[in-house]
C-alpha cells in the first residue's frame, strides 16, 4: 500500500476536505491504485534530468510599476457570502 | 556566568516602496478605507493570474546588493500553500530554492565591538491582507488593500549571541534599506516586521539546541525584551533538566512574557511547487551593474568617510550616519559652504536634539541646509555670537527664513566695534574690583564672572572672544 | 438547412448580402437550443436578455465587419465572462458573478462574437465524460445514451447539434480535442502560451490553454484569429507573431512529413478507431503527405505523469475556494470547520480526489518521489517529440482511443477514466498544438483524427485537417442534431 488510512486523513485535513469514513475507504483505495500506477515512472532513470515547469523558453516577463484603477468597496465586496463595515465577515479564527 | 550560548536568527519583513503591488496594478498606499485598493487578480478571484512588477524585483536586487549578497543569474518563484482568510489565493506567492540575493552579511557594534552577522538570503515574496477582530465578537473581518503589497523577507545566518547583538542587527538593517530608499521601514506602521529564531546550547558547544520562533514583534524594544525573556526562560528550562520544545511563540508585549502559538507537530506543510503562472527571472550582469549603479553610499562607508575627509570623531560620524535623511542634510550643509566640522556640531547637538525632543522628523520643520549653512557662515564671519546663535537656530527650525534677516531684524548682530566694547568693559572692570583681584591673585574663574557681566550688559551681544581679549589686556599682568 | 450549420465564411457572406441579421442568428441559435437542449443538456446557462441586447447592438454597429459580426457561440463555463455567472461547472461557485472578462472575451466581443451561453463541463475540467459536473450530465449528440467526452462536453455537443456556430472549450490534457472526437466536430488545443489564460479558470496552470470548437477546420482558424497572440496579463502568453490561420488553409499538402507514433496506435487502440485513422492516412498520402511510423518511447509514461503533474497544480488552485471571498459558503463553529465543511459540500467527488491526490503529490517527504520524478519525466517526453519533429512537420494519430462511451460505463474505476486520455495527454505535456478533425464513423460514432505540430505551428496543422477534410470523409449529420426543419 503506497498511502495508508491515517496519511489520507491526514491530506483531507491539509487540504481542509472533511471526508466521511465512506470516502475515507473509497479515496484510500483510489489514491492506492493511482499510485501503484503511478510507480512506473520509476522504471525510469531520470538521474540529472531537468524538471520541466515550464514548457515555454520564456524569462523576465514584467510590468511597469504603473497604477490601474481598482474596484470600488461595493464591486469588492459583492460576490462576498457574508461582510461587515465594509469588510469580509469570517468565522472566528482559531489557532490550529 | 551563565553555563549557556545564546543563538539568535532573524527574519525581517520589509515592504517595497513601490507604486502598485506586486502582481497587479492596484496601489500600495497605506492608510486607505478597507478594501478600496483591491481588483479580481488581487483578491483572487477565479481565472485571474499574475505580472511580477519590475520595480519590485529591482527594490529587491537593490536590498540584497546593499546587503553584501550574490545575486542569482536565474530566480523563480514558488507558491507555498495554506488556508488562512487573510491570503485570498490560499497560496502565498514567495522564493523557496532560488532567492534574489544569497551569502550577504552586515556588520553591528555592540559594546564596542564590531561583528559580521551573515546573511542567509533575501527574497520577494507578496504580503497577505489584515485581520480585524470585530469588537463586538461576532467573528474576523478582512481587509485586502494590503494583499500584495511586494515584501523582502531578509533572513539572517544564527551568528547573533545576544538579545542585544540581535536588536543590533535590526537597526543596522534598517538604517541599510532605509538608505536604499527601497522601504520606508516603518515598524509601527508595519512596514518593517521582525521575527526571532532563539536557541541555547552549553558554552563550547558547535551543535545548536532546539529552537523555538517568536512571530512579529513589533518595535526594537520587543524585539530585545522578547529575546531576553526567552533567553532567561530557556536558561530555566535547562538548568533544571528540562528540555526545550520546539514551537512558535508569540509575544505578549503588555505581559511582558511569551505565550505558544504552534508546536512543531502542528507545523504548516507548506507543499511548496514552482509558480506556474510567473516565469523564471534572468538576471545578467548588465542588470545588476545597472542596479549597483543605483545604489546610494550606505552609512558604513559614509561613516568612514565622515572620519577620514572631515576628521569628525566616530561617535559624531555615527550620529550624522544614524538616518540617510540627517547625513543627506549635512551633506548639503557642507556643500553650501558650512564648515564641516561646525555643521557636524550644530546638526548631533542641536538638531537632532530638537527632533528628539519635540519627537519630530527633519522635514517637519522650517530649517533647510542653506539657512543653517549661512548661519554658520555668520557665526564665522563673528557677525553673531554662538550663543545667540542658538536663537537663530531656534527661529530657523520654528519660523525659517534667512538667518541674516533674522539677526538684523531681532537686533542680534554681534557688537564688534572696539571702543564700544571698550567702554563697557571699563565699566564692568570697575564696577567689579573684588574680582579683578581675585583674578589677580590667580582665580581664573573671576575672567569667566567678568566676561559674563559684559554679555549681560550687552544682552549677549558683544563678541566673546573680544571680550575675553580686552579684559586680559586690562587686567593682565 | 439550420442557419447554424452553415460555416463561419457562408453566414459573413449572408450577413454581408444583408440576407440576414445579427438577431437573426441569434434567433435560429435560441430556437434550435430550445429544441435540442432539453435532451442534450449542453447548456448550464442561456443569457437570452443579454444576448439579445448584444444582437440589437451588433445591428446597429456600422463599419468594416468581421467574419465573428453577430456570430452566437457559446463559452465554457470555466472562461470569466462579466456579469455573467460562470461557476467552471462546480457547486462551490453557485452565485459567483464575474467581475472581468477573460481576454478571450474581450477579443470575441471586439470581433463581434455574440454570447448565447455557458457551456457545461467536468467541473473544474476535470473529467472526460461530462459526467463530473455539479449540475447535470450532457448527452452525446450522435447517442444520447452516450457521454459527449469532457471536459468540454458541453460545447463539443452544442457545436454538433448546431446550437451555436462554435463554441470556447478548454484543454488540459485532452478536454478540447477529446469530446471534439466523441461528437464529431473539430476542437483545436493551441500551443501552451498562443491564446491568453487571462479569465480561464484555471484547473492545471502549466498545461491549460482555451481553443475553439468549430464544424469545420476554416471556422477553427477564423476563431482563432480573433482570439491569438500576446496579452500583457497573462506573463505565460508569448508574444510570437500570429500569422493568417485562414490563408494558410491551401488544400496542399504534398511533401508534408507525417509521423505515425507506433504507440498510439497500438493494442489499447479499439480496431474501428484504427481503421478509421489509418484510412485518414491513407487520404493524406493520396494527397502527397509522406507518412511514415514512428516511435515516442516516452508516450507510455505520459497518464502517469500527468496524474501526479495536473492534480498538484490543481490541489492549489483550488484552495482559493474557501468560502471568504465569493461563492458558496457552509456555516461552521469556526474557520477551519467552516473552510472544510465548505470545501467538501462544494466539490465533487473526482474533484475531491484530485485535490487529495495532488495535495499528496506535494506533501512533505513526496514532492522528489511524485512531483518531481514527474516533471523530469515530462522533459523525456518533451524531448521524444522534439526529436521527432527534427525530421517531421507532423505527428498524427486517433485523438482517442475509444469513440464515445456509455454514461455510467467509466465512472465506478477513475483509473480507466484517465487512460481514454492516453492520446492526448502526451501532447499537453509537450504544451504542443494538436487538432482534432473527424475521420468517419466507427459503429455510427464518430471518429478523431489527431494532428500535432511544432510549437506555434498551429497553420500547419490546421493545414493538414484542413486538407484531410476537403478530400476525406464527410460525417452524416448526428441524430438528435439532425435537422428537424
Amino acid at each position: 500500500m503506497a498511502i495508508s488510512k491515517e496519511q489520507v486523513e491526514h491530506v483531507a485535513r491539509l487540504a481542509r476536505l472533511s471526508l466521511t469514513d465512506e470516502e475515507v475507504r473509497l479515496y484510500t483505495g483510489q489514491l492506492n491504485d493511482i499510485l501503484q500506477f503511478a510507480e512506473k515512472l520509476n522504471e525510469l532513470d531520470t538521474e540529472g534530468v531537468e524538471p520541466t515547469s515550464h514548457v515555454l523558453p520564456m524569462a523576465n516577463v514584467l510590468r511597469a510599476d504603473e497604477k490601474r484603477p481598482s474596484l470600488n468597496r461595493e464591486q469588492a465586496l459583492l460576490n462576498a457570502p457574508d461582510q461587515k463595515d465594509g469588510m469580509f465577515r469570517v468565522p472566528d479564527v482559531f489557532e490550529e | 556566568m551563565s553555563p549557556f550560548e545564546t543563538v539568535i536568527g532573524l527574519e525581517v519583513h520589509a515592504e517595497l516602496s513601490t507604486q502598485t503591488k506586486i502582481f497587479c496594478g492596484c496601489s500600495t498606499e497605506f492608510g486607505a478605507p478597507p478594501n478600496t485598493q483591491t481588483c479580481p487578480v488581487c483578491l483572487g478571484h477565479p481565472g485571474v493570474l499574475p505580472v511580477l512588477n519590475r520595480q519590485a524585483v529591482e527594490f529587491a536586487m537593490k536590498a540584497a546588493l546593499a546587503l553584501n549578497c550574490n545575486i542569482a543569474d536565474v530566480s523563480k518563484f514558488d507558491r507555498k500553500n495554506y488556508f488562512y482568510p487573510d491570503l485570498p489565493k490560499a497560496y502565498q506567492i514567495s522564493q523557496y530554492d532560488q532567492p534574489i540575493g544569497t551569502d550577504g552579511w552586515l556588520e553591528i557594534e555592540v559594546n564596542g565591538k564590531k561583528k559580521k552577522i551573515g546573511i542567509t538570503r533575501v527574497h520577494l515574496e507578496e504580503d497577505a491582507g489584515k485581520l480585524i477582530h470585530s469588537d463586538q465578537g461576532d467573528g474576523t473581518l478582512v481587509d485586502y488593500n494590503r494583499v500584495g503589497v511586494p515584501l523582502i523577507e531578509i533572513v539572517s545566518e544564527p551568528d547573533m549571541r545576544s538579545p542585544e547583538e540581535g536588536r543590533a542587527y535590526l537597526e543596522k538593517l534598517k538604517q541599510i534599506i532605509q538608505y536604499t530608499g527601497v522601504s520606508d521601514v516603518k515598524m509601527e506602521e508595519g512596514s518593517l516586521r521582525c521575527d526571532a529564531n532563539i536557541s541555547l546550547r552549553p558554552v563550547g558547544s558547535t551543535t545548536f539546541g532546539t529552537k523555538t520562533e517568536m512571530k512579529n514583534l513589533n518595535s526594537f524594544r520587543n524585539v530585545e525584551r522578547a529575546l531576553k525573556y526567552e533567553e532567561e526562560r530557556q536558561a530555566q528550562v535547562l538548568s533544571e533538566g528540562g528540555t526545550i520544545v520546539q514551537q512558535t511563540m508569540r509575544w505578549l508585549e503588555d505581559q511582558g512574557r511569551t505565550q505558544v502559538m504552534r508546536s512543531k507537530e502542528e507545523a504548516h506543510d507548506y507543499r511548496y511547487f514552482p509558480e506556474p503562472d510567473l516565469v523564471q527571472l534572468h538576471i545578467d550582469e548588465a542588470w545588476k551593474e545597472k542596479v549597483k549603479d543605483s545604489l546610494p553610499e550606505l552609512p558604513d562607508a559614509r561613516r568612514e568617510r565622515y572620519m577620514s575627509s572631515f576628521s569628525l570623531s566616530a561617535y559624531d560620524a555615527g550620529l550624522l550616519t544614524s538616518s540617510q535623511k540627517i547625513a543627506d542634510f549635512f551633506d548639503q550643509v557642507t556643500a553650501e559652504g558650512a564648515d564641516p566640522k561646525s555643521a557636524a556640531n550644530w546638526i548631533t547637538s542641536e538638531l537632532l536634539g530638537y527632533l528628539n525632543n519635540q519627537g519630530k522628523e527633519l522635514e517637519e520643520t522650517r530649517i533647510t541646509a542653506s539657512s543653517l549653512a549661512r548661519m554658520i557662515q555668520l557665526i564665522d564671519q563673528g557677525t553673531i555670537s554662538s550663543k545667540l546663535a542658538k536663537k537663530v537656530f531656534k527661529e530657523l527650525v520654528e519660523q525659517g527664513g534667512d538667518p541674516a534677516k533674522i539677526v538684523e531684524e531681532k537686533g542680534w548682530v554681534q557688537i564688534s566695534d572696539e571702543g564700544k566694547l571698550k567702554e563697557i568693559v571699563s565699566d564692568v572692570l570697575q564696577a567689579n574690583p573684588q574680582s579683578v583681584t581675585d583674578y589677580r591673585n590667580g582665580k581664573d574663574r573671576a575672567l569667566g564672572f567678568l566676561v559674563g557681566q559684559v554679555m549681560k550688559a550687552t544682552k549677549g551681544k558683544a563678541n566673546p572672544k573680544m571680550v575675553n581679549q580686552l579684559i586680559l589686556e586690562n587686567i593682565g599682568d | 438547412m439550420s442557419l447554424l450549420k452553415k460555416s463561419l465564411k457562408e453566414i459573413h457572406n449572408g450577413w454581408k448580402n444583408g440576407d440576414f441579421t445579427a438577431s437573426d442568428l441569434l434567433d435560429a441559435s435560441l430556437k434550435r437550443i430550445r429544441e435540442t437542449d432539453g435532451n442534450l443538456r449542453a447548456f448550464l446557462q442561456v443569457d437570452e436578455a443579454g444576448a439579445r441586447r448584444r444582437a440589437q447592438a451588433l445591428d446597429q454597429r456600422s463599419g468594416e465587419k468581421g467574419p465573428l459580426v453577430g456570430i452566437p457561440m457559446g463559452i465554457k463555463d470555466n472562461i470569466s465572462t462579466e456579469g455573467v455567472a460562470t461557476t467552471a461547472g462546480s457547486k462551490i461557485l453557485e452565485g459567483y458573478t464575474p467581475l472581468y472578462h477573460a481576454t478571450v472575451m474581450d477579443r470575441l466581443e471586439q470581433a463581434g462574437a455574440n454570447l448565447v451561453g455557458k457551456m457545461n463541463m467536468d467541473e473544474f475540467g476535470m473529467g472526460s465524460s461530462n459526467e463530473n459536473s455539479g449540475f447535470h450530465e450532457t448527452h452525446n449528440p450522435w447517442d444520447p445514451e452516450r457521454v459527449p467526452g469532457g471536459s468540454s462536453g458541453g460545447s463539443a455537443a452544442a457545436v454538433a447539434a448546431g446550437q451555436v456556430s462554435f463554441a470556447l472549450g478548454s484543454d488540459t490534457g485532452g478536454s478540447i480535442r477529446q469530446p471534439a472526437a466523441f461528437c464529431g466536430v473539430v476542437g483545436l488545443k493551441p500551443t501552451y502560451g498562443r491564446v491568453s489564460r487571462f479569465g480561464l479558470i484555471a484547473f492545471a496552470s502549466s498545461l491549460d490553454q482555451i481553443g475553439p470548437l468549430t464544424r469545420n477546420v476554416e471556422d477553427a482558424a477564423y476563431v482563432l484569429q480573433a482570439m491569438a497572440g500576446h496579452d500583457p496579463l497573462d506573463s505565460t502568453s508569448a508574444d510570437v507573431e500570429v500569422p493568417d490561420y485562414v490563408s494558410a488553409l491551401t488544400g496542399n499538402v504534398k511533401g508534408i512529413k507525417a509521423a505515425v507514433p507506433k504507440e498510439l496506435m497500438g493494442d489499447g487502440i479499439d480496431s474501428g478507431v484504427k481503421d478509421r485513422v489509418n484510412q485518414a492516412l491513407e487520404v493524406l498520402e493520396d494527397l502527397g503527405a509522406v507518412v511514415e511510423e514512428v516511435s515516442l518511447p516516452h508516450v507510455e509514461y505520459a497518464v502517469a505523469t500527468y496524474y501526479l503533474l495536473a492534480p498538484a497544480e490543481a490541489s492549489s488552485n483550488l484552495a482559493r475556494y474557501d468560502g471568504v471571498r465569493f461563492g458558496q459558503r457552509a456555516a461552521g463553529e469556526n474557520l477551519i470547520d467552516m473552510f472544510s465543511r465548505t470545501r467538501s459540500a462544494g466539490f465533487g467527488e473526482e474533484v475531491k480526489r484530485r485535490i487529495m491526490l495532488g495535495t499528496y503529490a506535494l506533501s512533505s517527504g513526496y514532492y522528489d518521489a511524485y512531483y518531481k520524478k514527474a516533471q523530469q519525466v515530462r522533459t523525456l517526453i518533451r524531448r521524444d517529440f522534439e526529436s521527432i519533429f527534427d525530421r517531421y512537420d507532423v505527428v498524427v494519430g486517433p485523438t482517442t482511443p475509444t469513440t464515445a462511451f456509455k454514461l455510467g460505463e467509466k465512472t465506478k474505476d477513475p483509473l480507466t477514466m484517465y487512460l481514454n486520455d492516453i492520446c492526448t495527454i502526451p501532447v499537453s505535456l509537450a504544451g504542443l498544438p494538436a487538432v482534432s478533425v473527424p475521420c468517419g464513423l466507427s459503429d455510427g460514432l464518430p471518429v478523431g483524427l489527431q494532428i500535432v505540430g511544432r510549437p506555434f505551428a498551429e497553420a500547419q496543422v490546421l493545414q493538414v485537417a484542413h486538407a484531410y477534410e476537403q478530400h476525406g470523409e464527410r460525417l452524416p449529420e448526428p441524430k438528435l442534431g439532425g435537422d428537424t426543419q
